[in-house]
């Protein structure tokens, strides 16, 4: 298992535009996602009752937000990887 | 409720146990360096690192305490699940691809590189260590929560079996045996809670509506320390009794006895055009000094058990006070903005060779902890509506969800949660030994240690630490675990965000905006805490309103004010970052 062979690593190789644009992706996405969850919570603190109202599907937003915050992060996650790149350009 | 712990069980615990040590055992013979004690020298493979990620977070909180929350009081519960899985994206997107490539083995490492100074070392394995015990704390309740219908002891007992048996692990092996212990659990973990939701669904609902069911229950505890339940004396025997297991749905839709087998979204439609009995508790103190506590019945309609606001950390939320809107608010910032800034999680970003696997293993991590997020809502409302609930700890509802299933399901589930808690505390105490070794004794006494004495001091620390966490476990066995997660949380969000987010996006940011930002993050809402009106009330025994502070939880206070002053102290400070 290499997971058990401790030699020291070498350090990454530093690319500081792929770095700068990968932050830029992050920080896109962030405030995408972070919006949705201000979003959710300011609803359920200001006006709990949009929370009660049944969604066709027998669901209600509040069960259906959850969900999908959920859903979301994990979507975002992938994206996230896809748009990244390594140092010295290629995909992940 | 007593316990009735069955031989199969307990193999199958043991069983767990000894597997968990001997990996430990075997993978720990080949830790020789710092390095490999503390990062697993950095080779960790990214898909085991991110389920490791899940193993890690996946712990005492997510599993008992969020079940738990939301068997006793629906859906709220489950905005710990949004919460905690939503600051997956804080690390993700904003704080693991630049931190990866600042640090070498701690979160001060990463902080410092720029400057060098003792200041800011001091300051970050201080606040590694407060952030570290309080999350502790949770963890060991967990433990002993676990142990208790398992193995039949009490709650101390099963503390010090999980102090003992961690200490064990992390002084014989450190990060290397304890990711890949977490990756087994991480991913047992998540198997075990989708069969088990399995289970719920294809066993569907049953309505009871007998007049049993809806009796109150009283637990009286004498001055003298015996405890009667229901007026007679607690026991098995002849003349004793013990309290009804609860949790049942009262009315199901167009007056069904049963459902039989449901897909998701039936389970939840018809959940919530049901009637289901939660259950209020009153403790009353008289002159004698007995306690008398009293738990009601209380029907509740379905629709109301999944919207927010039934839980006492929350129930403010549908009327009109703003302190207690404020205090939710505050609650779910602190979620979010906590898992990036928790120790244990930012070391495993030192276990991964470079900057993509980091990212990769995060975006492992959050479809699996995602996953198992999902799944807590209906493990949840199973237990609130299975029929096994213990009326007096909410900590016991998945565990006893399993055991209505069940001897084996309950052995395997108790099994798999007792050594995830095992693994988060030793994910633990290994960040909090790095944090003394590395930054304490190496950093900011500027000690010269070799390899060895490093390893060595470190897992002398570990025992130390262990030690302060079985104590305090012992301290807080009533408290709901996930309630206790909220406040290592707030900490960990106001004394640690602040610095890395300025650090990594800030360019005027200096060593002394860095120092006043943890010092003042980590005081304030440690301060918040201990003041607070939750703290009153579950703590000291004090009635909540005499509390100095309007709200309890302090997030959304403290987290600006930390990024406030380090904004001020930089500005005002000369030296810059270089």
């Amino acid at each position: 298992m290499p997971a058990l062979d401790h030699a020291p690593l070498p350090e990454e190789p530093r690319d500081p535009g792929t770095e700068r644009r990968n932050a830029r992706v992050g920080l896109i996405l962030f405030a995408v996602y972070s919006s949705f969850y201000a979003a959710f919570v300011l609803v359920n603190a200001f006006a709990p009752s949009i929370m009660d109202t049944v969604l066709p599907g027998e669901l209600n937003v509040a069960v259906v937000a959850g969900f999908l915050l959920i859903l979301g992060a994990a979507v975002l996650a992938v994206v996230y990887a896809r748009l990244c790149r390594k140092p010295q350009g290629g995909g992940v | 409720m007593i316990p009735e712990p069955s031989t199969l069980a307990v193999a199958v615990f043991l069983s767990f146990v000894a597997v968990t040590l001997a990996l430990s055992f075997y993978l720990g013979r080949k830790t020789r360096s710092a390095a490999s004690y503390y990062t697993a020298g950095g080779g960790v493979p990214w898909f085991v690192n991110g389920v490791a990620f899940a193993g890690d977070y996946l712990s005492a909180a997510s599993f008992l305490g969020i079940c738990g929350m939301i068997a006793f009081f629906g859906y709220d519960g489950f905005l710990y699940s949004i919460g905690f899985l939503a600051g997956w994206v804080v690390a993700l997107l904003v704080i693991a691809e630049p931190l990866k490539r600042l640090g070498k083995y701690t979160f001060a490492d990463a902080l410092d590189k720029a400057f060098n100074s003792r200041g800011i070392k001091l300051a970050a394995a201080i606040s590694t260590l407060v952030v570290s015990v309080f999350y502790l704390i949770p963890q060991m309740v967990g433990a002993g929560v676990l142990i208790r219908p398992l193995l039949g002891f009490p709650h101390w007992a099963g503390v010090c079996i999980v102090g003992a048996v961690v200490t064990l692990i992390v002084a014989t092996a450190g990060m290397a045996s304890t990711t890949w212990v977490q990756f087994i659990k991480g991913g047992l973990l998540v198997i075990f809670a989708a069969g088990l939701t399995v289970l719920i669904l294809q066993r569907g609902f049953k309505a009871d509506a007998s007049a049993e069911s809806l009796k109150p229950q009283t637990v009286t505890i004498r001055p003298d320390g015996t405890k009667l339940v229901n007026g007679l004396p607690q026991g098995k025997g002849e003349g004793e009794t013990d309290l009804r297991p609860v949790g049942h749905i009262s009315k199901l839709p167009h007056g069904a006895s049963e459902t039989g087998p449901l897909n998701p979204v039936e389970f939840l439609g018809t959940l919530r055009d049901s009637e289901v009995v939660l259950w209020t508790a009153q403790t009353v103190t008289a002159k004698d000094g007995t306690k008398t506590t009293t738990y009601t019945p209380k029907p509740t309609s379905g629709a109301d058990v999944l919207r927010p606001g039934n839980s006492p950390t929350y129930t403010g939320i549908q009327g009109d006070s703003i302190p207690a809107k404020l205090n939710f608010v505050s609650l779910m910032l602190a979620l979010f903005c906590g898992t990036a800034s928790l120790p244990h999680i930012l070391i495993r970003y030192y276990t991964v060779k470079d900057a993509a696997a980091a990212r990769k293993s995060t975006v492992v991590g959050i479809a699996t902890i995602g996953g198992f997020y999902i799944l807590t809502l209906f493990l949840g409302l199973g237990a609130m509506t299975g029929g096994n609930l213990d009326v007096t700890n909410s900590n016991m509802a998945a565990p006893l969800l399993a055991k209505s299933f069940g001897t084996l399901p309950f052995a395997l589930i108790s099994a798999v949660a007792f050594t995830t808690v095992l693994g988060t505390v030793s994910g633990l105490i290994v960040a909090a030994s790095g944090a003394i070794v590395h930054d304490l004794l190496g950093g900011t006494l500027k000690m010269t240690l070799t390899d060895s004495a490093k390893v060595r001091i470190g897992k002398l620390s570990s025992v130390g630490v262990g030690l302060i966490a079985v104590l305090l476990g012992i301290v807080f066995e009533k408290m709901n675990v996930n309630f206790l997660v909220g406040w290592a949380f707030s900490i960990a969000a106001s004394a640690n965000l602040p610095a890395l987010v300025m650090l990594l996006f800030w360019k005027r940011t200096t060593a002394n905006g860095i120092i006043a930002s943890i010092v003042v993050g980590m005081l304030t809402s440690l301060a918040w805490i201990l003041l607070s009106g939750d703290t009153f009330r579950d703590v000291y025994g004090m009635a909540p309103e005499q509390s100095p502070v309007p709200f309890s939880q302090p997030g959304i206070v403290t987290i600006p004010l930390s990024f406030a002053v380090l904004v001020g102290v930089s500005l005002v400070g000369k030296k810059k970052a270089t």
